[in-house]
């Protein structure tokens, strides 16, 4: 878009004027300027920040791995070097085959990233899937979603998950298939709740008048709507999710050596604990921080959209 | 049992409160049965369906033709999928969950005995975290915005976010191995071993039932560590849901009037803002309880708890489907179970819950 407001160099404010302009002048200035206002709400909380902050720093670790480290340190045995402590060579130490441990974290960032990434692009479709017709249609279609709904909701889901990858073989495809298998039916809820509350809208009712498909009107009229909460839900459960993931990989059940996984790097280093600790206890310190910034990421987008619950 | 609340009610209501009860016990179990179906066709699909082979799951690599066929039939693999399950239902039912490859007893009978460990541990683990976790809550909530708050609501971040096995690991490492205040991994002393008869499997019970105090402290101590750290992560869940709780409540009229009426504040923010939120309370204690009883697979295996979840683990790496699909039936049932406990005690504690639907 080319608003006059853009070209003059160093105007900040003007940027400013024109995404709060409380008359906008078009539908996706109207839009910035509502993301706008939330980011304005979003950064006086400073721990939100702080868990924006964390995802971020996981982001660029993954996306700049190879150029701090190599894939190639991270998997490069050299047992000559082993268990050795903190040095300028190896900032986090050499792990019990003489891998530096900071090049494995580093590359672990990228699995934790996929891990994530496969689980939600499963999840989200399923949840929706089943969700949105659920809460579109009613009846007897959405009395049989929903008891199927709650009986995933029931189950206990790290031993479901670990049946799953029992039976599917160890493996970081099946460790997220068996996660994703247990973690949908909270969306399939949420998306039918929110579906229920726009369903008789002004807005449903002019499209269908105008011969929109069921189709039609749950993609374009209704799935957006549901997104926000979606969003917020799933920031909220990627902590859940990583930990899950991780502990499978604790088990032996996720990654598979030499694939660098934070779990998996953990239960490496238990034999060697009382002596060599850095081994188990680095990888774990970037599970937990990287689950407590997507906690603390998910509680401040939940309080922008809705200030009530904080 | 709710007699004085049929007196005070007009005798219209209490038609509706003889038969809501009942209907909603009658929905209420069969949601359980249901549920419990689902449970039961997810683990019959692990067992049977998703392996490529099952007979060779079984016979293993160097079994002949004919024990192959034998065993082929025996299992039922000739039968429609629809027949098979049924008949593995009514197995099931039975508590038959075949035999356990590993100890060639039946997995029942294994189970069992590892139960009571769990148990132990989990229950521990669940009267800390409940114990500690309603306080924290309950204090964050009244001086919501000020220190203790900021506080409590840290410490609970930070249990939910941690690792439970790297927290086990970092804690052996610190009150074992460093500080020497508590017993290692293992529920008790070599030494120790065998010393107290058996009678409900909970080595800190059976110690106190026979009297053999240094038995007792030395289970203690090995169940110390682990049951503080699964408490700690109890604690984290149960205060932040007794914090929004009690948010909840303290936005209400009543107890603006109980305010007015120059209550003390301990007296309602403890008796009266608290005594509403009990009922709620129950399904985060049940849930706890189930998560604890499913977290035990990671404890477990950090702490070398000879409980359900490092036999599943044991049974999980040695191709023991048997075995880890009667844990993961019993683990289940009794998550399922803690569920719907909590959905019919709601409205035997709650008299609101009974006029609703």
């Amino acid at each position: 878009m080319s608003d006059n407001t853009i070209s003059v160099p160093g105007v900040a404010p003007g940027w400013r004027a024109w995404l709060l302009s409380p008359t906008p002048g078009s539908r996706s200035q109207a839009r910035l300027g509502r993301w706008f206002r939330s980011w304005l709400a979003f950064r006086r909380n400073p721990l939100a920040m702080t868990g924006l902050t964390i995802v971020l720093a996981l982001v660029l670790m993954a996306v700049a791995a190879p150029l701090l480290s190599s894939e190639h340190e991270a998997t490069f045995q050299s047992l000559p070097d082993r268990l050795q402590y903190f040095s300028l060579a190896h900032p986090f130490g050499t792990d019990e085959l003489g891998r530096d441990i900071l090049a494995r974290v580093l590359f672990g960032a990228r699995v934790t990233l996929l891990i994530v990434a496969m689980v939600t692009v499963i999840v989200v479709p399923i949840g929706l899937g089943i969700g949105l017709p659920s809460g579109y249609f009613g009846g007897w279609l959405d009395a049989v979603l929903m008891r199927i709904t709650d009986i995933f909701l029931a189950f206990p889901q790290l031993v479901l998950a670990l049946a799953f990858a029992a039976a599917l073989g160890p493996g970081i495809e099946n460790a997220v298939i068996a996660i994703a298998l247990t973690s949908w039916p909270p969306y399939a809820r949420l998306a039918r709740a929110e579906t229920i509350t726009r369903r008789r809208s002004e807005f449903v009712l002019a499209a269908e008048l105008q011969g929109a498909s069921w189709v039609r009107i749950l993609w374009v009229q209704i799935l957006p709507l549901c997104l926000p909460s979606v969003i917020i839900r799933l920031t909220l459960d990627m902590a859940g999710i990583i930990l899950i993931a991780a502990g499978l990989g604790f088990l032996g059940l996720g990654a598979q050596p030499p694939m660098p996984e934070w779990g998996a790097m953990v239960s490496s280093g238990r034999s060697v604990l009382l002596d060599q600790w850095w081994v188990a206890t680095i990888p774990g310190l970037a599970i937990f921080i990287v689950s407590l910034g997507f906690n603390l990421l998910g509680d401040g987008l939940r309080d922008v959209a809705d200030p009530r619950s904080s | 049992m709710t007699a004085t609340i049929d007196v005070t009610r007009p005798s219209r209501r209490r038609v509706g409160l003889i038969a809501l009860p009942v209907r909603r016990l009658l929905g209420v179990l069969l949601s359980l049965v249901l549920t419990f179906l689902g449970l039961t066709i997810v683990t019959f699909v692990i067992g049977r369906v998703i392996p490529i082979d099952p007979v060779l799951a079984i016979v293993g690599e160097h079994a002949s033709a004919s024990t192959y066929d034998a065993v082929r039939l025996e299992i039922g693999l000739d039968l429609p999928i629809p027949v098979q399950y049924w008949r593995y239902l009514t197995k099931v039912l039975s508590g038959d969950f075949g035999n356990s490859v590993i100890t060639s007893q039946p997995v029942l009978v294994d189970l069992l005995n590892v139960f009571p460990a769990t148990i132990e541990l989990s229950f521990l683990a669940l009267v800390i975290g409940v114990a500690l976790g309603i306080p924290c809550g309950v204090v964050g909530a009244a001086q919501r915005g000020r220190w203790p708050d900021h506080v409590i609501r840290m410490a609970s971040l930070f249990g939910y976010s941690m690792p439970v096995f790297w927290l086990g690991l970092v804690g052996l490492l610190v009150f074992y191995a460093k500080l020497g205040w508590v017993e290692g991994p293992g529920r008790i002393d070599v030494g120790y071993d065998d010393i107290v008869p058996t009678v409900t499997g909970m080595i800190t019970v059976d110690s106190v039932l026979s009297g053999d105090w240094e038995v007792f402290w030395n289970a203690l101590s090995h169940l110390a560590l682990p049951a503080t750290i699964l408490g700690y992560i109890s604690l984290a869940y149960v205060a932040r849901m007794t914090r929004s709780f009690m948010l909840g409540q303290l936005q209400q009229e009543y107890v603006l009037a109980a305010r007015a009426k120059g209550l003390s504040e301990t007296r309602v923010i403890w008796i009266h803002a608290l005594g509403n939120i009990w009922v709620q309370l129950i399904t985060v204690v049940a849930l706890t309880f189930g998560n604890l009883l499913q977290g035990a697979v990671l404890t477990e295996t950090v702490f070398a708890w000879p409980g359900l979840g490092l036999y599943m683990k044991n049974s999980l790496f040695n191709a023991d489907l048997n075995a880890v699909l009667g844990g993961t039936t019993l683990i289940g049932a009794v998550y399922i179970c803690l569920n719907f406990l909590s959905d019919l005690l709601y409205p035997l504690v709650d008299p609101r819950a009974r006029s609703r639907s």
